[in-house]
């Protein structure tokens, strides 16, 4: 196990909610007076899990719980999870910015972390003044930066403003002059929060680059944390899933990802719409969308559902009813056209209270799309809403044999043949 | 076993005297980059820049004087009333300076401190020696005037003690620090004690001997002089009269006890600091 660079045992985080006033000065005082006797601090004892959306009964809450693992050397570690599954807060005590309560993290290297670009920069200093601060700041002596500091402007491509004071930069000269100086940091272990979140698509391409160049090409430990599941694939080797402050699932990314997306929770439920036409005999009460199960993401090459709970004020029959969807991507462009006077359901005289869409294997692509719902009722409109709502398909192994298609070459996929006819 | 060997660790609990003094060598060069970000940046895009610097104590002694020796009539003895109080200014700006700044380190760097770690007490130390920058400034223009009050024929002289000047400032720097250290790490839970570091200020320079000599607060107010007398930084602002101007008295045992309690209120200090700096952000 001699290339173990990075060793977390029984990490855990407790935070105590609410207000500071009185009651954490109490609260100090009983564990500094059970301190003094040297018993162990009894507030250890109590606290929730880190649920946020149920209302716990202690006001003190643990943020992660139990966290072990462990990271080899060259290892690139993607950590993922929901908003507040303690990703950053596992981020914080690895960076050293705040210690655990409990439990202790063993490192076999220099470590740099990089939670945000442009920590430490002075709007007063001019870019190289900031190249030198924002390096130091960061963990690099002088002479370090001395070497790279050509190659630093250069990355940034600033050179032109190097010596006019950051306040007069736009916001993204700003960010990508940060970049670079992190860039070319050289720790043996590097923490990554979601920085790659700013700056244009060409920045974001080119910081991507180098993440894989750190990574790959001089085989460093990276440390990443992202809701970007694509860049996660992309870039890590193992990940490790948080959910409300404990490792849910460790290992293979692909497998963690596949793991994540299951298990998180479907909130496309869709119940206000504006700036809807029509008579209004029939319209829409709810849409859910979602994929086999309602709590299941829609995503490329699985069963997919659209749930509409219908209004349905003059109990009209599905036979006198027409309900189209038009599907638009996210430039608004057409994709698709689905309509109940396409298919037959089977039960023309019903009433219709409920009507769902299924796709058994969901050709569009990744990304967002927009859904205009337009209903007739006896060839009069009684319900038409332009993008009445909008959906996210998770990226999906639709041809089964794990090949993807960009979205910027096709937004439907298509099942299809090649013949090879001699 | 190589699986001991671990470079370093992180755990909840530190030594208390834990200063890894090596970790803050490594990272001298932030050290200077935050002096020279702090000395540099303070009068950016002012007409008179660093100028500000000198015009502080200036005008304060000039008010002083007319309030306190003109108005009030505080004898400062064969000392020009002017020279008194700007030697007692600047010595106690420099102290009042490195307390105020430090004993807001975390609240102030909080952003910072949120997003990357290197060692906090940088921090502090970055603030004791940009400010000894600026006392470095100001204290020119006190030998400016000495120099112009010494050719006037005024009653003033170097002594021996003189030499103990650097010490004298010493002294203050690290009592600012220490004072500083442990008031920052407990404003960052409970905001209170800047309220009364704010309103402290003032009223500790009224019991530090600033404007007055200590003989004469002794002479008018006899049953409350050990507040004075037993005031570290009087005895340092006295002590720096009696060196520059050579007024007032020295006292060794007195300088002893001074040295004494700028030592344990600094290590003291240190262990608070360390031991908050840890995780003083979830509470900030």
């Amino acid at each position: 196990m001699s290339d173990v660079i990075l060793k977390a045992e029984n990490v855990s985080k407790q935070y105590r909610l609410g207000l500071v006033g009185t009651g954490s000065i109490s609260d100090d005082l009983k564990r500094w007076w059970y301190a003094l006797r040297g018993k162990e601090d009894p507030f250890l004892k109590i606290g929730d899990t880190n649920d946020r959306a149920t209302k716990g009964k202690s006001d003190y809450v643990w943020a992660l719980k139990d966290i072990n693992f462990e990271v080899k050397k060259g290892e690139v570690l993607g950590i993922i999870g929901k908003n507040g599954a303690g990703k950053s807060t596992l981020l914080k005590i690895l960076s050293k910015i705040t210690s655990p309560t409990t439990g202790n993290i063993k490192f076999n290297g220099r470590v740099a972390s990089l939670l945000e670009v442009g920590t430490g920069f002075h709007p007063e200093l001019t870019g190289k003044e900031n190249v030198y601060l924002n390096g130091a700041i960061l963990g690099m002596t002088k002479a370090e930066i001395d070497a790279k500091y050509d190659e630093i402007v250069a990355f940034s491509g600033c050179e032109r403003y190097i010596d006019t004071p950051t306040k007069r930069y736009s916001s993204g000269m700003t960010v990508r002059l940060a970049f670079a100086v992190a860039a070319f940091l050289e720790p043996d272990i590097l923490i990554i929060d979601e920085v790659l979140a700013v700056g244009d698509a060409e920045f974001q391409k080119k910081a991507i680059g180098k993440m894989q160049d750190i990574s790959k090409g001089e085989g460093r430990t990276v440390l990443f944390v992202s809701h970007n599941m694509a860049a996660v694939k992309n870039l890590c080797t193992r990940a490790l899933v948080l959910k409300n402050g404990k490792t849910e699932f460790e290992g293979d990314v692909e497998e963690a990802v596949t793991f994540y997306l299951e298990g998180s929770e479907n909130d496309s439920n869709v119940n206000i719409f504006l700036d809807r036409k029509g008579n209004g005999k029939l319209l829409i009460k709810e849409v859910k969308v979602h994929g086999e199960k309602e709590d299941v993401k829609p995503q490329t090459g699985l069963p997919f559902k659209m749930t509409f709970i219908l209004d349905n004020i003059v109990q009209a029959k599905f036979i006198d009813v027409q309900m189209d969807l038009r599907i638009d991507d996210n430039l608004g462009q057409r994709i698709a056209w689905l309509s109940t006077s396409l298919v037959n359901c089977g039960s023309d005289d019903e009433v219709v209270n409920k009507l769902i869409f299924k796709i058994d294997k969901l050709n569009l692509n990744k990304g967002t799309y927009y859904i205009t719902t337009h209903i007739t009722v006896n060839n009069e409109i009684s319900d038409w809403i332009q993008n009445a709502f909008s959906f996210e398909v998770e990226e999906g192994d639709y041809y089964g044999n794990g090949a993807l298609v960009s979205t910027s070459q096709s937004k439907a996929l298509f099942n299809f043949k090649v013949l090879n006819e001699l | 076993m190589q699986k001991d060997k671990w470079l370093f660790e992180i755990t909840p609990k530190n030594n208390l005297l834990d200063l890894n003094l090596k970790e803050v060598w490594q990272y001298r060069d932030l050290l200077m980059l935050f002096v020279k970000r702090d000395v540099v940046t303070v009068y950016k895009q002012t007409i008179l820049g660093p100028l500000w610097y000198l015009i502080q104590p200036l005008f304060t002694s000039v008010v002083f004087t007319l309030i306190f020796n003109n108005v009030a009539n505080i004898s400062t003895g064969s000392v020009p009333p002017f020279l008194f109080n700007l030697a007692g200014i600047t010595i106690w700006n420099y102290f009042k300076s490195c307390f105020s700044a430090t004993s807001n380190t975390f609240n102030a760097n909080a952003g910072i401190f949120g997003k990357v770690y290197f060692p906090r007490i940088i921090m502090p130390i970055s603030v004791v020696i940009s400010n000894l920058v600026r006392f470095g400034i100001q204290i020119l223009i006190f030998v400016a005037f000495y120099i112009y009050y010494y050719t006037q024929g005024a009653d003033i002289s170097l002594n021996r003690y003189t030499v103990l000047f650097p010490l004298m400032v010493l002294i203050m720097g690290m009592m600012g620090l220490g004072l500083g250290m442990i008031i920052s790490s407990m404003v960052t839970k409970y905001r209170d004690l800047k309220i009364l570091v704010e309103f402290g200020m003032q009223l500790l320079m009224y019991v530090s001997a600033v404007m007055y000599p200590v003989a004469y607060f002794a002479e008018k107010l006899p049953a409350y002089v050990w507040i004075v007398k037993y005031n570290p930084l009087a005895v340092v602002i006295e002590m720096v009269r009696y060196i520059l101007l050579d007024t007032g008295s020295f006292n060794g045992l007195m300088l002893l006890f001074t040295v004494v309690f700028t030592i344990v209120i600094l290590f003291l200090g240190i262990i608070i600091f360390n031991k908050s700096e840890k995780s003083f952000i979830d509470t900030i």
